[in-house]
């Protein structure tokens, strides 16, 4: 029963429901912007978060984990969408340490893994390169000099990229641009010659930056995986990201949604409660059922994560697509439902919708993974 | 061996003995579906001894109790049932309002008398039953009905007009909500039964933008009616309408997945052959994107009635989303036709005769047909008003 969460399952629900509600309300956020914070995230609450497991939640025991799974994630993910808390779940568990889980050397995961589980190790995937997703867009380089490397390109929207401990960067040891085969995965040591970060200071107020590498060297031990295949780890890592960030989406789609129909019963207008008004009522309805459905192709995507099913990169893209439409869907209607108030920055509802259009565009919005679901249907 | 391991095994062998052969493949067109009746019509005779096997199991009726006719099957041993007939591709052996509607809406609110005499004849196919629901000036607003039963005495006496009565024609009895009481709306409505062979019933068939005729205006003029054949209370029958109109929004919102011409007919598999394909991809890029979102839309509206079948069989959860199935699905049906339409050009905008194939014509009259099913047993609309009043807790 894929759909039915375990009794360690709901558990963990209830721990994160009560953590992110009381720990990191969406005041947290607006503190971060308006400090103009450096890290921006509270690195106490990501210790916190770590001391919870979350931080390990896909690393096994071995490696100083909880081993959650992807569905445990999941909840966690969503709950931390409800108040839009800032921390480096996406970039350091999602995506980099998904990466040494399934390509690290033995050495790579002992050193890496545990401090990562413990809240210790933040760390970026340096990936894209222009303004929209695409894993195969690179042309980052990395030339081979003798049995070391030389990373030169620019890569851009980095994740947590100005405050991560370590890099991992995608690049070209062969092939030329947009071929799947000929890319590499190196970890490189963001304070590297060569290394250029800048924090780009993105609507939402999370964590982005760009970076430039020039002739950055690396050595064989960095290297995640084998050599010119790195496209086959990110296909993968990509889909758990995609459809964890979903998870995150469905937290915020959810939590707008709540508070819009409160706000539909409170707000009066002509002596009524606007909620009893059929424009809108239809409109909020429709939303409740775009929202169910979002619901169920999330735990899908969960569990298919979870029982490593093949058809995997079909519902990552089925629940990016669905999530990242919901979203803007719901925030926009949310502001307009709010009037002049949704328009205001002491409405929390700008806040979801300038997350909820970084999120869509994050690992592929739902062009792309429309695009992508019809070529993995075979048409 | 588990038990249910065992009925499994039963099953399995029942059917492979049972089963016609000529039962086990699709079916041709809709004379193939067995509706049962008095005028009952089976293009097959192997229909007939299909129908007639499982009924006397009570499989027409898997789950209703033994006493009635029925299967007296748990949940569990029906979704084996169900999957064994899957397994080996068997027909459905009989379509029914009474097993759908009424039977159900009997099952919980009829006197034991009631129960026995109509639920039995349902389970074996040998009464067809329709549904006097809808009337000119009563359609979102059911409530409103006027068609009047008046005491007699020792009968009801009825006089009215009923709309979109589905088959009325080849239908042998009613199952009719009737106003009791003029000076009440919910509170003055009665649930009769009774026999369309009466005297003053008549039933004159609509002719649909489909071109088909599968709903009827129906007539009664001084119809006599048993007093036994109030079901429920008098005047309490909207409890009983409510009740039914659920089992009939569960029927319909199953649609979402397809039915009617061409419903099985793969989206892509159909672009590629009336738009052509490069590389493997449908030749019209916009066109690839829209059958894209509507499989997509598709999948996740399974998901959903998976989820809610899971949660409702682990016990929780709300039941909230099945509030929406109607809506969704007959909306997704729509969306999916307008889709083929667009596919097939002009090939799919033939009305009858040479140029067309009877899958082109099939689904150009499946897409109008469609069109009912966001109004049918409740509007869109009506359903948004539903999910805003019970699951939103909106204000009138």
């Amino acid at each position: 029963m894929a759909f039915v969460l375990t009794e360690e399952q709901q558990l963990l629900r209830d721990t994160a429901t009560q953590f992110f509600q009381q720990r990191v309300p969406l005041s947290n956020l607006r503190h971060l912007r308006d400090t103009k914070d450096p890290y921006g995230f509270d690195r106490s609450v990501w210790k916190e978060m770590a001391d919870l497991g979350f931080a390990g939640i896909l690393t096994p025991e071995q490696y100083g984990g909880t081993d959650f799974g992807p569905v445990g994630l999941g909840l966690v993910l969503e709950q931390s969408g409800r108040t839009l808390a800032a921390s480096p779940l996406i970039s350091t568990v999602l995506l980099c340490g998904a990466i040494v889980q399934l390509a690290g050397s033995a050495t790579q995961r002992q050193d890496i893994l545990p401090t990562i589980a413990a809240g210790e190790t933040i760390m970026a995937l340096a990936l894209e390169e222009g303004p929209h997703h695409n894993p195969t867009h690179i042309a980052t380089t990395a030339a081979a000099n003798g049995a070391s490397f030389r990373i030169s390109g620019k890569k851009t929207f980095v994740l947590d990229g100005h405050i991560a401990d370590k890099l991992i960067v995608a690049a070209r040891t062969s092939g030329k641009y947009d071929d799947k085969s000929g890319v590499t995965l190196f970890i490189v040591d963001p304070k590297a010659e060569g290394v250029s970060i800048t924090r780009t200071h993105m609507v939402d107020s999370r964590n982005a930056a760009n970076i430039s590498f020039d002739k950055v060297a690396v050595g064989e031990d960095d290297i995640l995986g084998s050599i010119d295949g790195g496209s086959d780890v990110l296909e993968q890592v990509l889909d758990i990201a995609r459809i964890g960030i979903s998870a995150e989406m469905l937290g915020s789609i959810q939590e707008v949604f709540d508070t819009t129909v409160e706000y539909l019963k409170e707000r009066k207008q002509f002596g009524v409660p606007i909620g009893s008004f059929q424009g809108l009522k239809h409109r909020i309805a429709d939303l409740f059922a775009e929202i169910e459905l979002c619901r169920s192709v999330v735990l899908d995507g969960l569990a298919a994560l979870e029982a490593r099913r093949n058809d995997v990169p079909q519902i990552a893209s089925l629940t990016k697509a669905r999530l990242s439409d919901t979203a803007r869907n719901m925030t926009n209607e949310g502001l307009q439902m709010r009037g002049g108030m949704g328009m205001t920055d002491q409405f929390d509802i700008g806040l979801f919708m300038k997350r909820a259009r970084v999120a869509a565009a994050t690992f592929g919005d739902a062009n792309f993974h429309r695009d992508r679901y019809a070529s993995l249907e075979g048409f | 061996m588990e038990p249910i391991e065992k009925f499994r095994q039963e099953t399995r062998t029942w059917l492979e003995a049972n089963c016609p052969p000529s039962m086990r493949t699709p079916y041709g067109d809709d004379g193939d579906t067995v509706w049962g009746g008095r005028k009952a019509v089976f293009n097959n005779p192997e229909a007939k001894i299909w129908l007639d096997r499982m009924a006397k199991r009570g499989w027409t009726a898997p789950t209703w109790p033994k006493t009635y006719g029925g299967g007296g099957l748990s949940k569990e041993e029906n979704l084996v049932l169900s999957q064994e007939m899957r397994r080996i591709k068997a027909r459905v052996p009989l379509a029914s309002f009474g097993l759908w509607m009424l039977g159900p809406a009997l099952l919980e609110f009829a006197s034991e008398e009631q129960k026995q005499k109509f639920l039995p004849p349902i389970v074996r196919g040998e009464i067809r039953w329709c549904q006097g629901y809808s009337e000119p000036g009563a359609g979102s607003d059911l409530a409103g009905l006027q068609t009047r039963a008046e005491d007699k005495g020792d009968h009801y006496l009825v006089n009215g007009q009923k709309i979109w009565t589905s088959y009325a024609d080849k239908a042998d009895w009613i199952f009719c909500l009737v106003r009791t009481d003029t000076s009440k709306k919910h509170d003055g409505i009665s649930f009769l039964l009774f026999d369309m062979e009466s005297p003053g019933v008549e039933a004159r068939p609509i002719t649909m933008i489909s071109g088909a005729s599968p709903f009827c205006e129906t007539f009664f003029t001084d119809v006599k009616v048993p007093k036994e054949n109030l079901v429920g209370e008098l005047n309490k029958g909207w409890t009983i309408a409510k009740r039914l109109l659920q089992h009939e929004r569960e029927m319909i919102s199953g649609m979402g997945l397809g039915s009617g011409v061409g419903s099985s007919a793969s989206l892509e598999s159909l672009a590629k052959d009336y738009f052509g394909e490069n590389n493997g991809r449908i030749a019209s890029p916009a066109l690839r994107e829209h059958i894209a979102q509507q499989k997509m839309d598709a999948k996740a509206f399974a998901l959903t009635l998976q989820r809610t079948a899971e949660e409702a069989k682990a016990g929780i959860g709300t039941g909230a989303a099945s509030s929406i199935f109607k809506y969704y699905g007959t909306e997704l049906n729509k969306r999916r036709y307008e889709l083929m339409l667009e596919i097939l050009g002009t090939q799919g905008l033939g009305w009858e005769g040479e140029g067309f194939t009877p899958t082109e014509i099939g689904i150009t009259r499946s897409w109008l047909r469609s069109k009912g099913n966001s109004i049918e047993g409740g509007t869109s609309e009506v359903q948004l008003n539903v999910v805003a009043k019970r699951v939103l807790g909106l204000p009138d």
